[in-house]
């Protein structure tokens, strides 16, 4: 009788996909690497990405982009064998100009961006040189131990402190088409969230600049930090050691044979270290700036993956012969 | 050194010696922490975690948040803790309960009930029927007016019978009121664990009989977890207490088993922390040469000019840091997790439950499992193990006449039954044989039932033949031997038992017939232990045949044999075996020798055959696991001849034409030393044969060899597939299987008694059979099963998979480390090689223990091909065996792809998102989500079988990857603040993720189909065929089949590879029928030749590496 009654259970237990889990009996498929699959996803995939490499590709080029150099051109060419001690002069005067000729109509808005290269903002030093709880809360908070060296001086707290807000990029540009001056949107450059949520309202610059070492940029004491939006974009560091941050926005279109003349003050020493300073503007698209790497990498795969999908064609029917 | 212990004086020996209280405990309460914490880190991937996670306290080197190392650290460590404290809690509390078991203990002249753990050595402790001796005692005094006692010993030395035990001289005869008062003193040595020697002195103190010093042996103790049988009561001097007992000090704390995997992995854990310390140096290196040529012009980073003095050493350790994520910690919690996990499995497989006793398999020791799935030698024990250890009578054969023949079963033979009932005279003397030529000891039950109680399993079978054939031994008292007879009762007189022995091959007795006075000798033995001493002119050939036509069933047969004696005969033989018995030189000798001149002229009665039935299933789990390329070496204790018949009839061995059996024997070391010699030569000849050769080997030849010509008898060992082992003690068992391990193979042993537990603990896997012989096979062993049969599938079954998770398992969650370890050194190289993490703590944490383990821990579901496949072609368990799945090379083939794929996040990576686009938090999701894509698809590819478990934990992990970090992406503190929202709105995040998985995948998938397709594994082509169509589910049926099919199946059968040293060569051919088809199958000759060739020579190589 018990006999029976177990048994019944076990049967009835033989359903619950519990007992199936135990005795491992879970419902399976079990895919097999078949031929006509195997060929089917590489043709799948060369067809799919074969044509949006190329329509990310024309996205790419739909995208006007200038890039000019400036950080050689505006060394006088008295100072060209020592450009360090030219950038570290106050009396030198440093502005200088640089002309941009449009050969595509460019579409408002024209995003401005200085480009840094060969400058290391993701050293390790440079990256933990900040206190988030700072640059939010102000002077009253002092756990800013991994500001160290910029964490004070003269015995009084900086704000912001260390080294990324120390090394704050400073030269400045004016843009000039024909006669006119061009209007630059320096505003909204900045993340939205880091101007509502990372950087305080209540947080002015304090003690900024006044210790021994001067670095980069300045910052003016009675404004904000969260609408300081140079320091917000500067100091959202760059993990490649070529970057370019947003510096402002030419909100008119730019028309072809169009030139436009930059003055700019060219403060910023990156002559010490080889570093390359240029200034782009560009448009953008849903695809963001100028990136030919996604469209061609997308059609290398995408060919890549037909010619394989071919070679195991010609393969297969080969055996199956 | 010696103890003397003085007994009933409840004083001195307090201090001196401990009291019974036994600990198996390895903590208390307070050393628990510091010794459990030492433990630990006595393990070199502790020690290594341990310090990178000192080492991360260090601000300015550690890239990440020490939390992330400290606190699956300290998870790792609270689980393994609490899992020892758990089990310590568990021996503390068996430990209690026998401690406080109430005993009967004489102080102060009474006996009081007191619990055990307070119980001194010198007390007389008082035991009744069926009472567990509660500490190692010398008797003293016993119900039995000749002071004798039975004890069962099985917990001690696994032995079911009962032995006798007998009080010393001295204290013969003494009051049992005055047991109580006695006083003296016993000598004896210091506890050891020797449980067959005790050399005491005991000597008694007024007003007992006060002379000499009465010598002690073994004979006169009784030793702890003993149990006390068919005696009213006993009493006797506590000499060793607690944990001071033979049985005390012979209990070791096994030591843990490390699997060949688990040995692997660490080499390659050892590997690649080499690796990393190369990497670690030599970035290291370069960021200094870095940091003083270019960082030092770089003002924004303000390096001071002077540094501390351990300036050097900064970077390094970041990079040391930043590496140290290489040996994944999850790993361990990982392996720990599936392993229980495959523990479970077997627990809840009920393909392995043996339904008549309701036995579930059970696995004690969690941790090996991967280790069945690559053994190469199994140690069996053979009775009840092989057999069911249950004697049954058979047949019989009595003066030319055979009973049995045709029912099977002599005991249902109208024939002998009628011979019985009308007293034939010949039938009665081999009945009368059957019942009293033992050494049986029979028991009247209270119900009025006769129990017997036997030394071998074949008197017990013999006996109760007798008795349903209305021949019953009913009673033994003393001398005199009461036999009921078809309701009469008939006495003898017991006079002599000449001892069974291994060279005599036969015991009898010598019995005075109290009726009409007659001395007669009964004898019963081996065939050609009494047939040659049959009287001149009896006819022996019908009993010859008798016995070879029994031997060709499988039966144990011994014959029975009787002669009458005279009186003076007997008794001037008498004197001769009393001097024999008391010689102190070459006494065994003597006594055969005394015997030989009583054992003579036989009237031989007959043969009987007995049967040891083979459990279900036992030929055929053989030869599938013979197949699977297991040898099979049989350690017994058995005779030579029945361990070969077992053999013969369970597929062991082939029979004469087919297979060979040959002899190392020999008493002295010359002998011995030539047989082997000449055993080996044949070996090495044959070996080329398909020929199945198989050594026969029995104790007394074996001891030598394992002593003298160790060299010889490896080299043996590893040449012979098979062997058998009898007259094995178990030590030798023992040492057997730490001959063969030191070779290098997996072993496992399995067997169900005590006697099978050394070799059990000491084998790489200890498999016991919960069988008749009691549980304490089943308890010192790694697994327990139920039935024999139930090897098979706990081999391929559970062994192979849980092999080839772990395989899957260990060297995926190296690359997954790998991977992300990659991208951090390319990382270091665009950022000025300073030690900077890509990425942030909160991510690298969760990667490791959440992201890529999951997905990962489902794997203990998968199979790469069904139960079935597996058990019709065990042949490719080879892949397990030669460790196929997990060694140097396929490691190299994941880190391999970990490179590949390190390289392909981080380059598109960091050019899909350069420039304006490079944000350090944003690029790091970029690299971050583009490794979990990846991680997807390739336990995707990885996987063999989808249950819809590994759906969810897959694609599952995948959104819950992208959840977890909306949710972080929602905090306003976090770094992440925005950033996963951020990029899900870009259609060039999307873009970037398919083409890191098509580039990714792309030439693994290509790699793998390439493989899976041209230059197919064994285990590829079954999953192929398996899954294509099915016919090959059904090898039965193949050979009809066209062509096509079997070309699948032949190489396979053929190939498989058995080649374990260059000069070794399958002694077995497949099974006749896999060779005949293959032979058939036209497949051309030179391709699965390569493939052997292929396979053997990788074999050899896995087996130098």
């Amino acid at each position: 009788m018990s006999e029976t009654n177990s048994d019944r259970q076990r049967r009835g237990d033989r359903e619950s996909a519990f007992y199936l889990f135990t005795q491992q009996r879970l419902p399976a498929c079990k895919p097999v690497l078949t031929p006509p699959w195997v060929i089917t996803i590489y043709f799948l995939v060369g067809f799919i990405f074969v044509p949006v490499g190329l329509f990310t590709l024309r996205a790419s080029h739909s995208v006007v982009e200038i890039e000019e150099r400036y950080d050689i051109e505006c060394v006088p060419s008295q100072f060209r064998n020592d450009k360090v001690s030219y950038i570290q002069d106050d009396s030198v005067p440093k502005n200088c100009s640089l002309l941009f000729k449009v050969d595509k109509y460019m579409k408002a808005p024209i995003y401005i961006y200085y480009q840094l290269e060969n400058y290391y903002q993701n050293h390790r030093r440079y990256v933990r040189s900040r206190s988030d709880q700072q640059l939010l809360h102000g002077r009253n908070f002092h756990g800013t131990s991994y500001c160290q060296p910029l964490e004070s001086s003269n015995n009084r707290p900086i704000v912001p402190c260390g080294l990324i807000a120390w090394s704050l990029f400073n030269d400045t540009f004016t843009f000039i088409r024909g006669k006119a001056l061009l209007k630059v949107n320096r505003t909204n450059i900045a993340w939205k969230s880091d101007r509502d949520h990372k950087f305080g309202k209540n947080v002015y610059p304090f003690n900024f600049q006044n210790g021994t070492w001067i670095g980069g940029g300045k910052l003016n004491p009675r404004i904000p930090l969260s609408n300081q939006e140079d320091l917000i974009v500067w100091m959202r560091i760059s993990a490649l050691p070529s970057f370019r941050k947003l510096y402002g926005r030419i909100e008119e279109d730019l028309d072809v044979g169009d030139y436009v003349v930059v003055q700019l003050m060219n403060d910023y020493n990156t002559y010490s270290f080889g570093g390359k300073k240029k200034l782009v503007l560009s448009t953008s698209n849903w695809l963001g700036g100028k990136n030919d790497f996604l469209g061609l990498a997308y059609v290398f795969v995408g060919s890549s993956s037909l010619t394989v999908a071919i070679v195991f064609m010609l393969l297969h029917l080969r055996s199956q012969r | 050194m010696k103890r003397y212990v003085y007994i009933n004086d409840n004083e001195s020996s307090h201090k001196l010696y401990c009291d019974n209280r036994i600990s198996n405990r390895k903590y208390t309460v307070l050393n628990f922490l510091p010794k459990n914490l030492w433990e630990q880190f006595g393990r070199f991937m502790n020690q290594y975690f341990l310090l990178i996670a000192c080492l991360q306290l260090w601000s300015l080197i550690t890239p990440v948040n020490p939390a992330s190392t400290w606190g699956p650290l300290i998870f790792i460590f609270a689980v393994s803790a609490s899992k020892e404290a758990w089990d310590d809690y568990n021996r503390y509390f068996s430990d209690k309960k026998a401690n406080e078991k109430l005993v009967w203990v004489v102080r102060q002249g009474i006996r009081k009930h007191i619990q055990a753990q307070d119980i001194h050595v010198g007390n007389i402790v008082w035991l009744r029927e069926n009472d567990e001796v509660p500490c190692d005692l010398v008797l003293i005094g016993t119900s039995d007016p000749q002071g004798l006692c039975y004890v069962e010993t099985s917990a001690l030395d696994g032995e079911t019978d009962l032995k006798t035990r007998v009080i010393p001289a001295t204290c013969m005869g003494i009051d049992f009121e005055l047991l109580h008062k006695i006083k003296g003193v016993i000598e004896c040595p210091n506890p050891d664990k020797d449980i067959r020697r005790f050399d005491a002195n005991l000597r008694l103190f007024p007003p007992f009989i006060d002379n000499d010093v009465c010598p002690l042996t073994i004979k006169n103790t009784i030793l702890q977890s003993c149990y006390l049988r068919n005696t009213e009561w006993a009493c006797g001097v506590a000499v060793y207490t607690g944990n001071e007992t033979k049985l005390g000090m012979s209990r070791g704390i096994p030591e843990p088993k490390l699997t060949a995997m688990d040995a692997m992995i660490d080499k390659l854990t050892g590997a690649i922390f080499v690796f990393q310390i190369v990497v670690v140096m030599v970035l290291g290196i370069a960021g200094n040469v870095w940091k003083d040529t270019e960082a030092r012009k770089q003002w924004y980073v303000l390096y001071p000019l002077e540094g501390p003095w351990y300036e050097l050493l900064v970077i390094p350790l970041r990079f040391e840091l930043l590496c140290s994520i290489m040996i994944p910690i999850s790993i361990k919690v990982s392996l720990d997790l599936v392993k229980s996990l495959y523990a479970k499995f077997i627990d809840w497989d009920s393909e392995m439950i043996d339904y008549e006793t309701g036995i579930p398999s059970h696995a004690t020791n969690t941790a090996i499992s991967e280790d069945l799935g690559q053994v190469e030698y199994i140690m069996t024990d053979k009775t009840g193990t092989l057999t069911e250890n249950r004697m049954i009578f058979r047949r019989c054969c009595i003066s030319g006449v055979f009973y049995g023949n045709e029912s099977g079963d002599a005991l249902k033979d109208t024939k002998l039954l009628n011979a019985v009932a009308v007293s034939s005279p010949d039938v009665v003397q081999f009945v009368t044989v059957m019942a009293i030529c033992n050494t049986v000891i029979p028991i009247k039950s209270k119900t009025g039932a006769i129990l017997y109680k036997a030394q071998s399993q074949d008197e017990d079978a013999l006996v109760n033949a007798a008795a349903q054939l209305h021949m019953v031994y009913a009673n033994k008292n003393a001398n005199i031997l009461e036999i009921r007879f078809n309701g009469s009762v008939i006495k003898y007189e017991l006079l002599e038992i000449l001892e069974f022995t291994s060279d005599r091959k036969r015991m009898s007795v010598v019995v005075k017939d109290c009726q009409n006075g007659k001395f007669v000798l009964l004898s019963k033995g081996a065939d050609e232990a009494i047939l040659p001493y049959a009287y001149d002119g009896q006819q022996t050939r019908t009993f010859i045949e008798a016995v070879e036509q029994y031997a060709q069933l499988g039966l144990r047969t011994l014959c029975l044999a009787w002669r009458e004696l005279k009186e003076d005969e007997y008794q001037e033989w008498s004197l001769m075996f009393k001097e024999a018995s008391s010689t102190l030189v070459d006494r065994e000798w003597r006594i055969a020798e005394v015997c030989q001149r009583l054992e003579r002229d036989f009237e031989v009665l007959g043969v009987t055959a007995i049967e040891d039935r083979l459990q279900d299933g036992v030929p055929e789990t053989i030869e599938t696991l013979r197949k699977a390329g297991i040898n099979f070496w049989m350690l017994t204790g058995d005779k030579q001849n029945t361990a070969i018949q077992i053999a013969l009839s369970c597929n062991f061995i082939s029979p004469e034409p087919k297979g060979q059996l040959l002899l190392i024997d020999g008493k002295t070391e010359d002998e011995v030393c030539r047989s082997l010699e000449r055993v080996l030569l044949t070996m090495r000849i044959t070996s080329s044969e398909p020929k199945d050769v198989a050594f026969v080997v029995d104790g007394w030849a074996l001891e030598i060899a394992l002593k003298h010509y160790r060299k010889v008898f490896t080299e043996l060992a590893i040449l012979s597939r098979t062997a058998i082992c009898c007259r094995v003690t178990p030590s030798q068992k023992a040492q057997l299987v730490e001959l063969l391990k030191s070779c290098d193979y997996r072993t496992l042993a399995i067997g169900d008694g005590g006697n099978d537990v050394r070799m059990i603990q000491q084998a790489d896997i200890g498999v016991g059979i919960s069988g008749r012989e009691g549980l304490q096979a089943a308890r010192a062993a790694d697994y327990s099963i139920g039935k024999f049969r139930f090897l098979k599938r706990l081999i391929l079954v559970h062994g192979r998979y849980s092999y080839n998770r772990t395989a899957f398992l260990s060297q995926y969650s190296f690359y997954k480390s790998l991977v992300i370890c990659f991208i951090q050194i390319f990382f270091s190289f665009i950022s000025g090689v300073s030690g900077t993490s890509l990425f942030n703590s909160v991510s690298l944490m969760a990667y490791n223990v959440f992201y890529t383990s999951v997905p990962v821990l489902v794997s203990v579901l998968d199979k790469d091909l069904s139960e079935g496949t597996v058990m019709q072609h065990p042949q490719i368990l080879f892949y397990c065996q030669a460790g196929r799945l997990l060694n140097p090379s396929t490691f190299a083939g994941w880190f391999g792809r970990s490179l590949f794929h390190a390289i392909v996040v981080f380059v598109i990576t960091i050019h899909a998102y350069a420039y304006e686009k490079s944000e350090m938090e944003e690029l790091s999701m970029v690299a971050l989500s583009g490794c979990i894509w990846l991680q997807a698809f390739v336990v995707a590819l990885e996987t063999n079988s989808f249950t819809i478990l590994q759906h969810l934990a897959i694609w599952g992990n995948l959104v819950a990857f992208y959840v977890i970090n909306w949710i972080i992406s929602a905090i306003p503190a976090s770094g992440m603040y925005t950033i996963m929202f951020r990029l899900c709105r870009q259609p060039s995040y999307w873009i970037t993720m398919f083409l890191i998985v098509a580039a990714g995948m792309g030439p693994v998938l290509a790699l793998k189909y390439f493989r899976y397709t041209y230059r197919p594994s064994k285990i590829n082509t079954l999953q192929q065929a398996e899954r294509m169509g099915g016919p090959i589910l059904t090898l039965g049926n193949i050979e009809p089949q066209p062509r096509s099919i079997e070309k699948e199946v032949s190489p396979l059968s053929i190939t498989q590879p058995k080649s374990r040293s260059p000069v070794y060569e399958p002694l077995l051919s497949d099974s006749p029928n896999s060779s005949r088809k293959s032979m058939g199958s036209g497949t051309p000759f030179d391709f699965f030749q390569s493939q052997s060739r292929l396979s053997s020579s990788y074999s050899r190589n896995c087996k130098d590496n």
